[in-house]
């Protein structure tokens, strides 16, 4: 059933990418138990209206867990407390009243702040566009059932598939890495015929990419699966480390 | 009141609909189509805004193809387009499960589904191309559902009687558009694409008659920009979010196309709305969005509420003998299965009648216990689990253990900008493809056809058809510092200062959540004349209020996400007007579309005689009436019948 909240939002405000950021103050009261976190930041946003001071700009879309568009550091975690949860499918009945809640946009050098709590990730899209993909034009496909894919390869390459590109990864690593990001998309096509064709450049060409966004190293310490919202494994990064060793030696031929 | 329908514009309106048998159509109109030679492609540039399934894979192949192309998209990456919540699965005459599907039957379950208010020709084309858009998504590898053999994997979805449905889990949208995404991105690391994220357009630009360009904000500099090419696709959706309460995605709006609208493309069928059966319910007024649960979990999951009315047990402790699985009693050859128009009703008269179930009485049960029982919880968890973890984070209840509660919920529209065979709107040089287009589902679209129509519009339909447009139209160079941009820009600056200086005392969210009360009291799953009339007036009167009263702060050259928002809802306000008068106007019952006055055993009650056309509204100017106009639909191949599910 649903009770009300009274909270303390510590909220980082920043106008704009080059100017400086700080915590700002706010006190909500009457908060519903059965409230999104999103929500609960609609009403804030609400009020700062009313008051005439300009509400927080965050980024959200979807608001159940898919697009990967949401992106908030809650109390030091990356999309909150809940495992396997984005900000958006985060509910308010697991805040307590009269709780503290700390809200920054993600961290990283390759992420820069554009407001607030918006950050620029498109560092994601350049790393994608050097390989996450097959390259087959439209007209040249055969037929979807001449090439058999075992279901057990189907299901992992989807397991690596699911990542919703929010960044959470980064966002949790210490380093900022973005090697549970690449290695999901290695991961799916090295697992599926289809990507067999360009397996050695594509990871080279990721990793490099990757490096040059300014994302660090692993650090082994598998934040990142801990904050993904998708649950995506680290046993990613491994084939991906995998993936890259093989072509090193191997090379591309 | 002035009735708009009866300023009845002629119908002018040319379809480009092939002559000869339907199953010939396509093939020959592509033959007929003119080409551009493979080095002249690159003299184009093609915009093509949205990036999500219509969008992005219509980009992609253009690109493929040689062409210059932008890709516009107000997300910060082409991969957050709402196509990616899409969850059930897609569809296609594969007969995989040599079950007796061909491409005839699934042209002939789509045009019943739509309760015979679709295009004939439009809907044969789209079973056709249904085929290629598996192969195609297979080679990029989208990693679908597989037999233990390798084989593709197929389910059912509502409204049909074979299993034709390809899907990867409960998130077949998200890999669909991943696909798409990544061979946008590849033709965007290869420079065919330009890529602009993070911009929104405000208006299309039109010269000498042809569309040649947009206007758009910067979201993140507020700077207005243009672009100019040889032809416009709009590729940006629907307009379920008029109803606040949808389970689109909070982004999700009708600017696009409602300024293209007002420059001359004419809106069809806005009324044909789908409300989804099968959403988490609504659990207060904080809510700012409805969760869908995919039409794929009415293959296991079994509808029902207690027979007797208030019935509050607890739902696992009512015996079977006290229960009423109303779909399967009533629909004995589809069961579960009936379509989402069909199923939507049954779950409003339940509750109507007193039997919906939770809290406030509008939900009734979808229940796995059964299926669990027979096949184990494993094989639930491998088809479902992203959505089962989905309504377990939403409602705190384990649908493992308990029934999910479920209610209808505005999810997609069938309505959109007018287009011809060729994808055309009534603006020579804009193509709509898509959802943001009326053409292939009628009045009711069948579950796991999104998918499908947006792909097939994308890859197989407009590289042909937009060649025609640049072969056969006189298309002399044009910039952005032409005299017509140049005005369209300063329009869309001055608009978006407009909307800073009311400085008044309301939210554009109170207005929107206001107008979205009023959207789903009056033209939602139950419509009638009165109410629809009611429903103008208001809708105008909270137009006229949101000019002299909206209070947006900040600045036009920031990252400003209430200014946005703000000229979103603007147009929401001048659209949610037509969807009423559109309504109002077309006085019988079909698919989702269900006037109170014209029904028969509670089933939606057609006007043949009167309404078998399109209608199809011209913009005349602010608050001045829209003109009618109608394009006949003729039903040669699947006989006009009434529509039933229930054998």
């Amino acid at each position: 059933m649903s009770a009300m909240l009274d909270l303390t939002l510590k909220i980082w405000r920043q106008d704009g990418p080059k100017t400086r950021g700080a915590f700002k103050t706010y006190h909500l009261k009457g908060i519903s138990t059965e409230m999104s976190f999103l929500e609960m930041l609609d009403i804030l946003n609400e009020q700062l209206i009313q008051l005439g001071e300009e509400p927080v700009a965050f980024d959200h879309d979807c608001r159940e867990g898919i697009c990967g568009m949401c992106s908030l550091m809650i109390n030091g975690q990356a999309h909150g407390p809940e495992t396997k949860t984005t900000t958006c499918q985060l509910h308010m009945r697991r805040f307590h009243n009269h709780d503290t809640i700390v809200i920054e946009p993600w961290r990283a050098r390759a992420f820069p702040v554009i407001r607030d709590l918006v950050v620029d990730r498109t560092a994601f899209d350049r790393i994608q566009a050097v390989g996450g993909f097959v390259s087959i034009n439209v007209g040249n496909a055969p037929d979807g059932n001449s090439v058999p894919v075992p279901k057990v390869n189907a299901d992992k390459a989807l397991d690596a598939a699911v990542c919703i590109g929010c960044g959470a990864c980064v966002a949790a690593c210490k380093n900022a890495s973005a090697t549970l990001f690449v290695g999901a998309k290695v991961s799916q096509f090295a697992l599926l015929p289809q990507g067999q064709a360009e397996r050695v450049q594509r990871v080279q060409k990721m990793v490099a990419q990757m490096d040059k966004e300014g994302f660090g190293s692993c650090t082994n310490t598998s934040e990142c699966e801990a904050a993904c919202p998708a649950g995506i494994s680290v046993e990613m990064i491994s084939r991906m480390n995998l993936e890259f060793l093989k072509a090193t030696v191997v090379g591309a031929t | 009141m002035s009735l708009n329908a009866e300023q009845t514009g002629s119908s002018d309106l040319v379809s480009r609909v092939p002559s000869g048998p339907v199953a010939e159509m396509w093939d020959k109109h592509k033959f007929d189509l003119k080409l551009i030679a493979p080095t002249n492609k690159r003299k184009f540039t093609i915009i093509v805004v949205g990036t999500g399934l219509a969008g992005a894979s219509a980009a992609a192949s253009l690109a493929e193809q040689g062409y210059n192309v932008h890709a516009v998209t107000i997300h910060d990456s082409p991969r957050r387009a709402h196509s990616i919540a899409a969850q059930g699965g897609i569809n296609a005459a594969k007969n995989y499960q040599n079950d007796g599907d061909s491409i005839h039957r699934l042209f002939y379950d789509t045009v019943k589904g739509g309760d015979f208010r679709s295009r004939e020709a439009n809907v044969y084309r789209l079973a056709q191309c249904s085929t290629s858009i598996i192969d195609q998504c297979v080679a990029q590898g989208v990693p679908f559902a597989r037999e233990y053999g390798g084989t593709l994997a197929n389910r059912t979805f509502g409204g049909v009687q074979v299993s034709r449905t390809f899907y990867a889990r409960g998130q077949t949208g998200q890999q669909l558009l991943l696909g798409a995404y990544g061979s946008l991105m590849r033709q965007v690391g290869l420079g065919k694409v330009t890529l602009h994220s993070r911009r929104e357009m405000l208006d299309v630009v039109t010269v000498d008659g042809v569309c040649r360009g947009i206007v758009m904000r910067n979201l993140v500099t507020g700077a207005i920009e243009s672009l100019a090419g040889h032809a416009v696709l709009l590729c940006t959706g629907g307009y379920g979010n008029a109803y606040y309460l949808s389970t689109n995605a909070k982004g999700c709006n009708v600017t696009a196309a409602w300024r293209a609208h007002r420059r001359g493309a004419y809106f069809a069928n806005p009324c044909f709305t789908q409300i989804h059966p099968t959403c988490i319910p609504v659990t207060g007024d904080h809510q700012s969005k409805l969760t869908l649960m995919s039409e794929s979990l009415r293959n296991d999951g079994r509808v029902w509420v207690p027979k007797t009315p208030g019935d509050k047990r607890a739902p696992n402790t009512i015996p079977e003998a006290d229960r009423d699985y109303y779909l399967e009693n009533k629909y004995k050859g589809f069961g579960n299965m009936v379509p989402r128009d069909v199923a939507s009703r049954n779950a409003k008269q339940q509750c109507d009648a007193g039997r919906g179930v939770g809290t406030s009485g509008k939900a009734v049960y979808l229940d796995f216990a059964e299926a669990i029982k027979r096949l184990g919880q494993k094989t639930i968890e491998e088809k479902y689990g992203n959505l089962f973890h989905m309504y377990h984070k939403i409602t705190d209840e384990d649908p493992y253990q308990v029934p999910m509660r479920i209610y209808p919920a505005i999810h997609y529209t069938m309505g959109g900008l007018w287009v011809d065979y060729n994808l055309q709107s009534t603006l020579k040089g804009l193509f709509v493809l898509g959802e943001a287009n009326f053409s292939d589902h009628g009045a009711n679209r069948l579950g796991a056809s999104a998918l499908m129509q947006g792909l097939a519009d994308g890859y197989f339909v407009v590289p042909y058809t937009v060649a025609d447009h640049l072969a056969t139209s006189k298309l002399p160079p044009v910039t952005t510092d032409s005299r017509e941009f140049k005005a369209a820009v300063e329009e869309a600056s001055f608009r978006t200062k407009q909307l800073l200086g009311i400085q008044g005392r309301r939210s554009a969210d109170s207005f929107h959540r206001e107008l979205g009360h009023t959207m789903w009291d009056y033209c939602g799953m139950s419509r009638n004349a009165a109410g629809l009339e009611k429903a103008i007036g208001k809708i105008r009167e909270l137009r006229a209020e949101f000019w002299t009263n909206v209070k947006v702060l900040g600045h036009d050259h920031e990252l400003n996400q209430n200014l946005e928002y703000a000229g979103r809802v603007a147009d929401f306000l001048e659209f949610g007007e037509l969807l009423a008068t559109d309504a109002l106007t077309r006085n019988e019952s079909c698919g989702g579309h269900f006037r109170e006055e014209f029904q028969e055993d509670g089933e939606a009650l057609r006007d043949d005689a009167n309404f078998c056309h399109v209608a199809a509204w011209q913009f005349q100017g602010d608050n001045k009436p829209s003109v009618l106009h109608k394009e006949p639909l003729t039903f040669d191949e699947v006989h006009l019948t009434k529509r039933s599910y229930r054998e």
